[in-house]
């Protein structure tokens, strides 16, 4: 397999801690990907919402540059990336006219079959969770992690069905294997309100307080994600929600593979995880699971 | 608030002009959904919405065209896609909202302006740069909106924790991205 890696707009800016980590876990599991040269924005909800043609061709744009440069597989951490480039070519392999059509939007013939995964189903799937689990070396014990989904890695079943549209489990496994309490809970595929963020905050703020309550009743510490999107909407706008609400969440949102990072023995520092909104730090130190003293044994 | 549809049977209901062009544009069958209100009971935003997902399916069934394009609903649609995952009748609701998104924003129908002005500049920061550049989207879409001082008090946190740059980041090949957005949306045929 020569696995493409398709970081996206968002884990080259207000995700870059997703990034960051992923990186740090894929060299400690020792996985290797290589970033596709020059790719474009996927487009995102704007481009389908403005036009089918055009939310189809920019991300199968990135697919035939993916194939071209030799990648048989291309693996997306961004929820959102990977469901468009899901969507796209699930769309051009259902019709030879939509496909032709698309070629000539993207001025090019390179037929792009290439398999698409999100970095949870290639962990899951390629990769392995027993693996995971037999790498560990700081197990999170006692972490109470509710996992969310969101919408985009689960929806629509029939193009991203790596996992169940309901009840998805992928996430809490990989929980589970480094050591922390998967918590079954009530809002693992709700929606958090995604690109409304800027144009109608008010609909992000009303979505993302339920979220956090029913994290709170299930008694989560910290809730996982695997979405750009979700962790914006759920941490940089937690004092927001506190605020319009008058609530007191103070729930840190962390991205899998920083939980992962962490069970790898990777430090704070090397998983960004100074750069949340919400402080997952004193959580972390308060229960004795940072790592301090790996990252220099590992430098020397 | 929810809207009581209240509406006057007449012959143009009856003509199936306006489910038609659903059905070329979405491949959906209006006249399928038996009107459960199971997308509606799990619609993200159903608390924002005047006409929810079964209302707007209704709409299509009673061939009511410009009532559908005046509905801010598939504006407000956050495109989640449980609506379509939970249809007993396997109708993709979510792709109806958008067909019908992009038929209002065609023909300059009533609509939500921050959703509507948030996609464009949204898609012309790509068109420019081939990827967003966050920074400018937000400055843009504030200034546009007359909202100058939205989320300002997370900008410098932001800026500080490194995760909004202040320069776009620029592909190389720039030609690549223009023919896209110029081929799917100039081309006569393929315009939805």
């Amino acid at each position: 397999m020569n696995y493409g890696y398709f970081p996206g707009c968002s884990l080259h800016s207000t995700a870059r801690e997703f990034n960051i980590s992923t990186k740090a876990v894929c060299s400690s599991l020792k996985i290797n990907f290589t970033e596709v040269e020059d790719w474009i924005c996927c487009g995102a909800t704007p481009a389908h919402t403005t036009n089918h043609d055009l939310g189809l061709a920019l991300p199968y744009s990135n697919l035939q540059l993916a194939a071209q440069q030799g990648f048989d597989t291309l693996v997306a951490p961004c929820a959102a990336c990977y469901n468009r480039l899901k969507v796209s070519d699930f769309e051009i392999r259902k019709s030879d006219e939509k496909k032709n059509r698309i070629h000539e939007i993207t001025e090019d013939k390179t037929e792009a079959d290439i398999s698409i995964l999100h970095l949870i189903e290639f962990f899951k799937n390629d990769f392995g969770i027993e693996e995971i689990k037999s790498a560990v070396k700081n197990p999170l014990v006692g972490l109470r992690v509710a996992s969310y989904y969101g919408c985009l890695l689960v929806r629509p079943n029939e193009i991203v069905n790596f996992d169940d549209e309901e009840n998805p489990t992928s996430m809490d496994e990989i929980v589970s294997a480094i050591g922390a309490d998967a918590l079954d809970w009530s809002h693992k595929t709700e929606c958090c309100g995604a690109a409304h963020a800027i144009p109608k905050t008010e609909i992000v703020l009303q979505l993302c307080k339920k979220l956090l309550q029913a994290a709170e009743n299930s008694s989560a510490d910290c809730i996982a994600v695997a979405c750009p999107l979700c962790h914006a909407n759920l941490d940089m706008r937690q004092n927001q929600i506190n605020k319009t609400f008058g609530t007191k969440f103070n729930t840190p949102i962390l991205y899998i593979t920083q939980l992962m990072g962490l069970a790898l023995g990777y430090g704070a520092n090397d998983l960004s995880l100074q750069s949340h909104f919400v402080d997952p730090i004193k959580l972390l130190t308060r229960k004795n699971l940072i790592p301090q003293l790996e990252k220099m044994n590992r430098e020397n | 608030m929810k809207r009581k549809l209240e509406t006057q049977i007449t012959l143009n209901t009856l003509i199936d002009s306006f489910s038609n062009e659903i059905k070329t544009l979405s491949k959906v069958n209006a006249y399928e959904c038996y009107q459960c209100g199971k997308c509606t009971a799990g619609c993200s935003v159903g608390d924002f919405l005047e006409e929810t997902p079964n209302q707007m399916m209704r709409l299509i069934q009673l061939n009511l065209r410009d009532e559908a394009l005046n509905s801010k609903t598939p504006f407000l649609c956050a495109t989640c896609n449980t609506c379509t995952a939970r249809c007993p009748m396997d109708i993709d609701i979510a792709k109806v909202m958008e067909t019908i998104r992009i038929l209002s924003e065609k023909e300059k129908k009533k609509n939500v302006k921050e959703v509507s002005k948030f996609s464009k500049i949204f898609l012309d920061s790509i068109k420019n740069h081939g990827r967003l550049f966050e920074l400018g989207l937000t400055a843009r879409f504030n200034i546009e909106n007359k909202t100058p001082f939205k989320d300002s008090e997370l900008a410098p946190s932001l800026i500080f924790k490194g995760k909004l740059s202040l320069l776009p980041q620029k592909i190389k090949n720039r030609k690549r991205i223009k023919k896209i957005f110029d081929n799917s949306i100039n081309e006569k045929k393929g315009v939805e």
